[in-house]
C-alpha cells in the first residue's frame, strides 16, 4: 500500500531581486513510498531533497503536480505527518524535555490520563525517561534529537519525516542514533521519510533509498532495495556492494554539477 | 589579591571608600559651590529627609514613571507582538519608527504641555510614549525573529494559528520583551527628569531644577544621587520580578 505519492511534482521558487532569477528546485519528479517502510531520500547537496520534505510535511505548496498522502492531497501540516527538524531550533526552550513532547497532547486537548500514559511510554522509547524534567540546553545534541523524535512520536503520526536529523552530531553519537532510530521504528511501526546525504547512513537504516538527480530541477533518479537483515552490520561485502554503487551513482551527479 | 576580590561586602566597601576620598579630594579643591563636599550632601540629604520633601519628591517622580511605564509596556507588548507577526502592519509601522526613532522624547516636552497642559497629563504620557516606544521595537524585533521551525514543529504537532501565537510565538519573545521593558524603565527615568525640570512642582528633576536657582549645589547632588538610587531600587525590583521566569526563559541578567 503506498503511503505517500508524489506525482509530476516541480517547484519553483521566486527570485528576491538580488539573488538573482526565479530557481526550478524540482522538476517532473515522481515517488511513491510504502506504508510502513523506512525509505531514505539520499542526494548531493542543494539538490532538494529537503523541499520534497516540506512539500510532503505541508510547509510549502508544490508549483505543479500533486502530493498526496494516503490518498488524501496534502493541504498544510498536520499532525499525521511527524517531523524531525535538521537543528534543535524546533524545540521549545521554554519548555522541559516532557512539556516538549507532550505539546501537541495540550495542544489538542487530550485528558491529562492519557497524556501522562503517552508521555511516559514516549520518553521511555527514546531513553530520556530520567532527563524529563530538564530544559533543552542542559541536554547534549544527540539527547536534543531524541526529544525531537519523541515529540513527534507522541501525536501518534502514520508518517515520520526526518530531515538530516543527526547531520550536526559527532560521528560516535551519530551511529548510535542509527541504531535508536531503528529500534524505535521497529517498535512505533511508521512510515519513515529520511533526508540524508550520508551513503552509509542511509544502507543502514533504509529498506528502499531513493537517489535524487542533482539540482537546479532534480527528480529521483533510481530506487534502490536495500535486502541486507536487520541489525546491519557494516562493511559487509553485500553492504560494500550497494554502497559502491550509490556512490558511483552520486558522484557522476557531482561530477556533471561541476562541468555544468 | 583573589580572596579581596572574592569577598564581595569587602571590596564594595573598599570601593565606597575609594569614592569618598575622591570626592574628597575634589571638593577640597574646588568650591563648595561648584562642587560641594560629601559631608555637605549628606547633611542636605537628611535635612530633606528629615522634613518630608525628599520622600515628597521621591513618591511623585516613581508615581509618574510607574504609571507611564506600565501604560506603554501595556500597550507596547500585544501591539509588538501582532505587529511582529503581520507583514502588513509592519510596512505600515516601519518608516514612522525609523522615523520618531531618532527625536529624543524630551523633543515633544512642548508639545505635550501645549496639548495636555501643565498638569500630571503630559508628564504620564510623555513617560508613555517613551516607554511604549522601546518596549514595542524589542517587541517586534522578538517576535519577527522567532525560528521558522518552532513554528512549524508546533503545525506538525497540531497546533491551530491561534495556539501557534499564544504558545509558540509568544513565549519565544518573552527574553525580548524583558530587554524592552527594562530598557524602558531607563528611558522613563531620563524623560521624567527632563520633564520634571521644565514644568513642574515636585518631583526629583524638580527639586535639582530649584536648588540651582536658589545655588544649592548640595541639594542638586543630592537630587542626581537619589535619581541613581531610585533607578537602581526600580531595577533591582523589575529583576527580582523576572527572576520567577529567568531560567524558564534563559534571560540573563
Amino acid at each position: 500500500m503506498t503511503s505517500i505519492r508524489l506525482r509530476n511534482v516541480s517547484k519553483s521558487f521566486d527570485g528576491d531581486g538580488r539573488a538573482g532569477g526565479a530557481y526550478t528546485a524540482l522538476d517532473r519528479l515522481d515517488l511513491d513510498v510504502r506504508e510502513g517502510e523506512f525509505f531514505c531520500l539520499l542526494g548531493p547537496t542543494g539538490c532538494g531533497k529537503s523541499t520534497v520534505l516540506h512539500l510532503i510535511a505541508g510547509f510549502d505548496m508544490p508549483s505543479a503536480g500533486s502530493v498526496e498522502v494516503r490518498d488524501h492531497p496534502v493541504a498544510g501540516p498536520g499532525a499525521d505527518r511527524g517531523v524531525v527538524f535538521q537543528t534543535e531550533l524546533a524545540l521549545f526552550p521554554w519548555l522541559t524535555v516532557e512539556e516538549n513532547v507532550s505539546f501537541g497532547l495540550r495542544m489538542r486537548g487530550s485528558d491529562a490520563g492519557e497524556r501522562a500514559a503517552i508521555l511516559d511510554r514516549n520518553l521511555e522509547l527514546v531513553g530520556l525517561s530520567k532527563h524529563r524534567r530538564k530544559f533543552p540546553r542542559e541536554l547534549s545534541g544527540g539527547m536534543k534529537q531524541r526529544v525531537q523524535i519523541a515529540r513527534a512520536l507522541a501525536n501518534d503520526p502514520d508518517i515520520l519525516l526526518m530531515d538530516e536529523p543527526f547531520g550536526a552530531l559527532d560521528a560516535q553519537t551519530r551511529r548510535r542514533m542509527q541504531e535508536e532510530v531503528v529500534r524505535i521504528w521497529t517498535e512505533a511501526r511508521k512510515t519513515v521519510v529520511f533526508i540524508t546525504h550520508d551513503i552509509g547512513e542511509a544502507i543502514w537504516l533504509a529498506d528502499r533509498i531513493g537517489v535524487m538527480t542533482r539540482g537546479p530541477a532534480a527528480r529521483v533518479k533510481e530506487i534502490v532495495d536495500v535486502k541486507l537483515a536487520r541489525p546491519r552490520p557494516a562493511m559487509t561485502p553485500e553492504f560494500a556492494e550497494i554502497y559502491n554503487a550509490l556512490s558511483a551513482s552520486i558522484h557522476a551527479e557531482a561530477e556533471a554539477m561541476l562541468n555544468e | 589579591m583573589n580572596r579581596f576580590f572574592a569577598d564581595r561586602r569587602i571590596f564594595y566597601a573598599a570601593l565606597a571608600l575609594g569614592t569618598w576620598v575622591v570626592w574628597e579630594a575634589i571638593a577640597a579643591a574646588s568650591m563648595p559651590i561648584f562642587f560641594p563636599p560629601p559631608e555637605d550632601v549628606a547633611r542636605a540629604f537628611w535635612s530633606s529627609l528629615a522634613n518630608g520633601t525628599l520622600v515628597e519628591h521621591i513618591a511623585m517622580s516613581y508615581f509618574r514613571i510607574l504609571v507611564g511605564w506600565a501604560i506603554g509596556c501595556a500597550l507596547a507588548i500585544p501591539l509588538g507582538l501582532l505587529a511582529g507577526r503581520s507583514r502588513i502592519v509592519r510596512m505600515v509601522l516601519e518608516p514612522y519608527i525609523e522615523f520618531f526613532r531618532f527625536i529624543p522624547p524630551i523633543a515633544f516636552i512642548t508639545l505635550f504641555l501645549i496639548w495636555f497642559g501643565l498638569g500630571e497629563t503630559s508628564k504620564i504620557l510623555l513617560i508613555v510614549y517613551t516607554s511604549l516606544f522601546v518596549a514595542f521595537i524589542n517587541t517586534l524585533a522578538g517576535a519577527m525573529a522567532v525560528d521558522v521551525e518552532k513554528i512549524r514543529a508546533a503545525q506538525c504537532m497540531g497546533a491551530t494559528a491561534r495556539q501557534t501565537f499564544a504558545y509558540v510565538v509568544v513565549p519565544a519573545t518573552v527574553p525580548h520583551i524583558v530587554t524592552g521593558i527594562r530598557l524602558a524603565l531607563g528611558n522613563a527615568f531620563m524623560t521624567v527628569v527632563a520633564a520634571e525640570l521644565v514644568a513642574a512642582q515636585s518631583g526629583v528633576g524638580h527639586l535639582i531644577w530649584n536648588s540651582r536657582l536658589f545655588a544649592q549645589t548640595e541639594f542638586v547632588f543630592v537630587g542626581i544621587i537619589t535619581l541613581g538610587l531610585m533607578g537602581f531600587a526600580a531595577n533591582w525590583a523589575l529583576r527580582l520580578i523576572t527572576a520567577r521566569v529567568a531560567y524558564r526563559y534563559n534571560i540573563k541578567s
